[in-house]
């Protein structure tokens, strides 16, 4: 069969249901094949809305997303969504089209070095040289994108090397020498971390999205729970253990709870599992948790003492080492008396410093009361993809997530723009459940134009607009560090959302008052197909608490 | 962290000992046994400038298996944390092994070809030195000599303070390779 052909059989065997892309003349082979190969095609309006959207697919599915393009400009387009994918280890393949053999540094029309361009963002990529070897690259693409710490793989495939005619064997061998992902985690350190767990009298539990990944939230829960054990997340982890929940701290970090920030300042154990001691998350990295020993937990080995030096370090699968951790910490039967002083000092934490914000006497709408409102109509029940901004930190602040895989955002590398094509990848991968896409009015332009993808899909994404007219968060910032010099940071004219929405022959609504919020969000989400509901809030309206950049916890402002 | 049986052993959290990524002080050498594949010192030299390692010496060659290749680097180890520099290269898919060579056990050469100004006087003291040094004179002309040195980087680095006064055109050296000692594979 020709070389495409197989591709399509490949991603069959892989499981693939679905694909993002858009056709161009490198790729045309391989979307010849797709024609009638069994595969849905997602025809996207730019190869980086396909991106998102393979990740948003990837991320609230925990199965690999699929992007196409075609070559040059095609798979430039990728390179954000596959950044952003490597910063937050979504599992992905991208199929890229290349130009002939022929062509192949002649500078040919729409040539470019995919492979280079892309080899600090990608886990791994492979270029085909030979015809015969797309079966078996395919096949491996899947595996790495897959196993040990998920990621990001492409696969660049020229043109003419696509329509070769080749043997397809189903199921061949991988061919991977240097590839073998450590799961199990070592027993002895296993033992030392539960005899540090039983030891210590202010431990936290830290955990971050590799429990998502790992699919180990109920194992991670069922650790808390062996004993009184605080636990925090990183944003990259919100769902991994549920909130609300009375040994649940809120999230760490910048815009963290102050709580969940004092309390890794004052731990004397950090049990970090499947985290990465963000900048974000430490803050000043010198006076971060000065007065804790590390237990770290990784399926990757590289971040095992890369930013904070490991005291009990456990390179493996959290799904995996979980368990183990659990059955030896209740062999030693601590006594959870030990922790009464530390959850007095919690406690006084949360009464003090709870989550809260002045909210408005009047009809004007509050961000901080329309996440609220989100979590009130949708019952804490949604996937919630959300863009980067000030929005983002509300979304993740004031929705309590119960569950994962219902938090879908791009937190490593911050990309305004993932919300909306992301929002479409996790609809098409839950068809049955409400995804909201929240955004603002500074992200959501970046990649509107998918919402004519979703209205050909027929992909009933909601896009909750929150809507202040600045770039917020930039706002922010030079509100408090740069002497309230606004550079560039208002939006001036933005377009009519709701007749925008109608443009598209989406639904636009458009919210005016705070007290029938609620009832049109209820709108909003009983609307069949798209809707873009703009919400105008407050204009400038504050993220806090915050740990300004480069300052410690307890340097905790707002 | 010795062996421990899962006792009730009461474990003091101030014995724990941090397994850092803190500078070794000293160079390292780096074995790197890799697939032997298109685009593969590429990623070696890119993880490098990315995270911003920087490569002292590097040597790339064929080993006995056609289907790999040796990558023999050197790193400053006061400078960058060495445990990163090898994690971060075992993440590349198509590296196979990475020793870090131990120098009391481990035998290293690098090759260098100088070339020194001469003349009549000058040409029978920088024959002593190449002599001494058990080096080789490879090319001579009427106003230079050019000079082959096989060593550690020590050797030649002693080499080139004692011709360098002689007038130094221009030296290539290649960078160090290295195995370990005794009959186990590097």
């Amino acid at each position: 069969m020709r070389a495409v052909d197989a591709i399509v059989e490949c991603l069959k065997a892989e499981g693939v249901d679905t694909v993002f892309g858009m056709p161009g003349g490198a790729n045309l082979p391989t979307y010849d094949a797709l024609y009638d190969g069994g595969i849905r095609h997602i025809l996207c309006r730019h190869e980086q809305g396909a991106g998102h959207a393979a990740e948003g697919y990837a991320k609230s599915s925990g199965r690999v997303g699929v992007a196409l393009a075609t070559s040059g400009p095609g798979a430039t387009n990728l390179t954000t969504a596959i950044a952003d994918a490597v910063m937050d280890s979504v599992p992905c393949v991208f199929l890229t089209g290349q130009v002939r053999t022929d062509l192949l540094g002649t500078d040919g029309f729409q040539e470019a070095d995919t492979t280079g361009i892309t080899m600090p963002i990608v886990k791994h990529s492979m270029m085909i040289r030979d015809p015969r070897d797309i079966p078996g690259t395919i096949h491996e693409a899947f595996h790495i994108a897959r196993s040990g710490r998920p990621g990001p793989v492409l696969v660049d495939i020229p043109q003419d090397l696509s329509r070769v005619d080749i043997v397809y064997e189903p199921n061949a061998a991988l061919n991977l020498p240097g590839y073998q992902p450590k799961v199990e985690g070592n027993v002895k350190q296993i033992r030392q971390a539960a005899k540090a767990l039983a030891s210590a009298r202010r431990p936290v539990i830290y955990a971050g999205g590799g429990v998502v990944n790992a699919n180990a939230a109920e194992e991670l829960t069922e650790l808390a729970l062996a004993d009184r054990f605080p636990v925090t997340l990183t944003i990259m982890g919100l769902g991994a253990f549920p909130a609300p929940h009375e040994q649940w701290l809120g999230w760490l970090g910048m815009h963290g709870t102050r709580t969940a920030n004092y309390a890794m300042d004052e731990a004397d154990l950090i049990c970090a599992v499947g985290a990465r001691f963000d900048d974000r998350v430490t803050g000043k990295l010198s006076e971060f948790a000065p007065r804790a020993k590390f237990i770290h937990i990784d399926v990757d080995p590289a971040e095992i003492s890369k930013n904070v030096p490991a005291h009990i370090p456990i390179v493996g699968d959290a799904k995996r080492i979980l368990p183990k951790l659990i059955r030896e910490y209740r062999a030693l039967k601590a006594d959870p008396a030990r922790l009464d002083a530390w959850w007095d000092r919690l406690h006084g934490w949360q009464e003090r410093y709870p989550l809260a914000y002045p909210d408005s006497e009047d009809q004007e709408i509050k961000p901080q009361y329309m996440i609220e409102a989100l979590y009130e109509v949708t019952k804490g029940e949604a996937i919630i993809a959300s863009d980067v901004g000030q929005h983002q930190m509300w979304a993740a602040q004031y929705y309590d997530f119960k569950a994962p895989r219902r938090w879908i955002n791009s937190g490593g590398l911050g990309t305004m723009g993932f919300g909306l094509p992301a929002a479409m990848g996790a609809q098409v991968a839950n068809p049955d459940q409400t995804v909201v896409c929240v955004s603002g009015d500074g992200s959501l332009p970046m990649n509107s134009q998918e919402l004519a993808t979703c209205v050909t899909e027929n992909i009933p994404v909601k896009v909750f607009l929150m809507n202040n007219g600045y770039l917020g968060m930039v706002r922010q910032w030079q509100e408090l560090f740069w002497d309230r010099r606004y550079s560039a940071v208002d939006m001036g004219v933005s377009p009519d959302w709701v007749k925008l929405a109608d443009a598209y022959g989406a639904t636009g609504l458009r919210a005016t008052e705070k007290s029938s919020l609620v009832e049109l969000m209820q709108q909003a989400i009983d609307t069949p197909g798209p809707v873009i509901l703009d919400v105008p809030v407050t204009k400038e309206e504050n993220v806090y608490p915050m740990i300004p950049a480069g300052q410690a916890a307890r340097d905790m402002v707002g | 962290m010795g062996e421990e049986p899962a006792t009730q052993d009461v474990l003091s959290l101030d014995d724990l000992h941090a397994v850092s990524g803190a500078r070794t002080g000293r160079r390292h050498i780096l074995s790197i046994l890799v697939e032997n594949k298109p685009g593969v010192l590429a990623r070696i030299a890119g993880l490098f400038a990315r995270r911003g390692f920087n490569i002292e010496t590097l040597a790339v060659g064929p080993t006995d298996d056609a289907h790999i290749s040796r990558v023999t680097l050197t790193v400053d180890g006061a400078v960058h944390p060495i445990d990163q520099v090898t994690k971060q290269l075992h993440k590349l898919v198509n590296v196979l092994k990475i020793r870090d060579l131990e120098p009391d056990s481990t035998v290293a050469r690098e090759l260098a070809l100088f070339k020194i100004s001469a003349d009549e006087a000058s040409r029978p003291q920088i024959v002593g030195v190449v002599e001494i040094f058990r080096a080789n004179v490879i090319d001579i002309s009427k106003r230079s000599l050019t000079v082959e040195v096989t060593g550690t980087d020590d050797k030649i680095a002693a080499f080139e303070g004692m011709v360098r006064p002689f007038g130094l055109v221009e030296m290539v050296r290649t960078g160090e390779v290295a195995m370990s000692r005794g009959r186990s594979a590097t």
